[in-house]
């Protein structure tokens, strides 16, 4: 938790090739440091290959970042979810990318200005991630961190309240019985575990606060 | 070969996905085009969507592809496969609420016959082994 936040989690619109790549690199280097962890985690509940996938699908990324960054904002976000879905593997492309790619459509040309406008990009996201893991909030997934961040950020949002609903977020999933993915098939025995996709997607909100921060 | 409804089959593993397209060869024969994909892009257990994509559209007919998947994450990858197909060829692809190996077989002696898509489906659903 940062102490020294700025105010809000506005980001600069006039740097909007500059935002997207700092974005990438930001979110393949927290992936990159913790990809053992989330395997980790993965390997309790899951399959075991969820730190494996994202670096994988997040190096794609990096690899891509320069033809990405000189989109216009709501495209760069499409095609960053598009490469991320070929090259995740697993669930975890389709979801992560499904939501990219749906924030990218309900984005226009420029980066979001405000906390509400990233919200608003963020419910997109949020709805495709329920569709396209016929899912909801409550069954041990990235949801339960993704839902209480975009009603951090729509009620005002500093990038240090984000992250804090994030962190709190992400802790409430122990003790949550997966109905979801393959933590479902072991019922109550998922609980007393982190969910691993709630855990990239806390470590994603909080490398996405980090440029917000900076720009 | 005449034009049927083509069969895919999707599993985690390459091995089950390419069991079963041999079974619904053996079975049924060659009148109806298989193909099989398992497995993620470095080998290891998982589903693949560029892989889905390419199994699709190696046996790619306008009369219709009928998909068969196993576990969860199969299942999401397919449906995002086929809405990543161009030209709205996701429409004429069906992914079959059944059994991965009976489902196959049940589709393919459906589409053998010359079936619709929707027909091919029916039988493999309703079939109770």
């Amino acid at each position: 938790m940062t102490t020294d936040a700025p105010p809000d989690a506005t980001t600069d619109a006039t740097t909007g090739a500059g935002l997207v790549a700092a974005l990438i690199e930001a979110a393949a280097a927290t992936i990159a440091a913790h990809r053992d962890e989330l395997s980790e985690l993965d390997r309790a509940i899951g399959d075991g290959d969820h730190g494996h996938n994202m670096a994988r699908g997040f190096e794609a990324l990096t690899a891509a970042a320069d033809e990405i960054a000189a989109l216009p904002f709501g495209k760069a976000l499409q095609k960053a979810g598009t490469t991320l879905v070929m090259k995740v593997g697993g669930a975890s492309g389709p979801l992560f990318g499904s939501a990219l790619m749906a924030a990218g459509k309900a984005s226009g040309d420029d980066a979001p200005r405000s906390a509400a406008e990233v919200a608003t990009l963020l419910d997109a996201a949020i709805d495709a991630v329920k569709s396209r893991g016929k899912s909801d909030v409550g069954a041990k997934t990235m949801l339960d961190v993704l839902a209480p961040v975009a009603d951090a950020l729509r009620t005002g949002g500093t990038t240090a309240a984000v992250r804090e609903a994030a962190a709190a977020a992400l802790e409430a999933t122990r003790p949550m019985i997966a109905t979801k993915g393959r933590a479902a098939f072991l019922g109550e025995r998922s609980a007393g575990h982190l969910d691993p996709g709630a855990r990239s997607s806390a470590l994603l909100v909080d490398a996405a606060c980090t440029v917000a921060e900076r720009s | 070969m005449s034009d049927n409804v083509a069969i895919v089959i999707v599993s985690h593993s390459a091995d089950v996905a390419k069991g079963a397209a041999d079974m619904v060869r053996q079975m049924v024969g060659d009148e109806v085009k298989v193909a099989f994909t398992g497995g993620t892009a470095d080998g290891a257990l998982g589903t693949d969507v560029a892989a889905i994509m390419a199994a699709i559209d190696a046996v790619w007919t306008q009369k219709g592809v009928a998909v068969l998947v196993d576990l969860g994450g199969a299942e999401t990858n397919t449906e995002m496969a086929i809405e990543m197909l161009e030209d709205g060829r996701g429409e004429r692809v069906a992914i079959l609420n059944a059994p991965v190996v009976e489902g196959a077989v049940m589709a393919a002696t459906e589409a053998s016959g010359g079936s619709s898509l929707e027909d091919v489906r029916q039988t493999a659903e309703d079939f109770q082994s």
